[in-house]
């Protein structure tokens, strides 16, 4: 599209699905724009992404408990897909690099065969920051 | 006046909620080839905006959206 594609880096923390939706959505968007996507994960970011957290009910975060079961019904209903599969799909249509962060995975000693497919290495924080230096548009989530 | 034409492809996104629609289109355009028309329903309120922003920034040509009651028909030609 663009001769030098824009970047947006996206560093995220948060595993619950009301947080990792706008992570699915926002990639798929930036993608739609032309632009690269770096996504960092980090302690409950990346734990989503575990094998062992597939096919589990979605977490919602406890500020939104009350709404949450109301939440999950709508999402179910509507058919709406999960944060993983609008990342698949993102990453399918653009350039959505997805790095885990090797000091959580130290901490909890896991390996790259714990997470599934989506996550396509594993950064320290200096080689994500060199990554996401140049992006336009850096979020923490 | 709305030039006949066939469209190459016909995307049913209805239902698909945002970025469902833009997403099904991105993907159906980049199968088709260039000349082709496509045509997408979708009853996501946001691919009133963004599709006709991405269509215009990937330099394709939006033919039309069209107002279909419960859904809008969004009509693309491939141009590159």
């Amino acid at each position: 599209m663009d001769e030098n594609p824009k970047k947006l880096a996206m560093v995220v923390f948060s595993g619950t699905v009301d947080r990792l939706f706008p992570v699915g959505i926002l990639a798929s968007g930036a993608v739609a724009m032309g632009m690269d996507v770096e996504i960092f994960l980090t302690f409950w970011g990346l734990q989503a992404f575990a094998k062992r957290s597939q096919g589990m009910p979605p977490k919602f975060s406890v500020d939104y408990a009350d709404m949450a079961p109301m939440f999950a019904q709508v999402l179910k209903q509507k058919n709406v897909p999960s944060p993983m599969e609008t990342l698949r799909t993102a990453k399918q249509l653009g350039n959505v690099k997805i790095y885990a962060c090797t000091m959580t995975m130290d901490l909890l000693g896991q390996t790259k065969d714990d997470f599934i497919d989506l996550v396509d290495g594993t950064a320290g924080v200096g080689e994500f920051m060199d990554r996401a230096k140049d992006a336009q548009t850096t979020l923490f989530i | 006046m709305i030039p006949q034409m066939v469209a190459a492809r016909v995307v049913d996104a209805r239902g698909s909620v945002c970025p469902g629609p833009l997403m099904a289109l991105i993907g159906a355009v980049r199968e088709q080839g260039v000349g082709d028309v496509i045509a997408i329903y979708s009853t996501d309120t946001g691919s009133r905006k963004d599709i006709p922003l991405w269509v215009n920034k990937a330099g394709h040509e939006l033919v039309g959206a069209f107002d279909r009651g419960a859904y809008t028909e969004f009509v693309v030609r491939k141009k590159r």
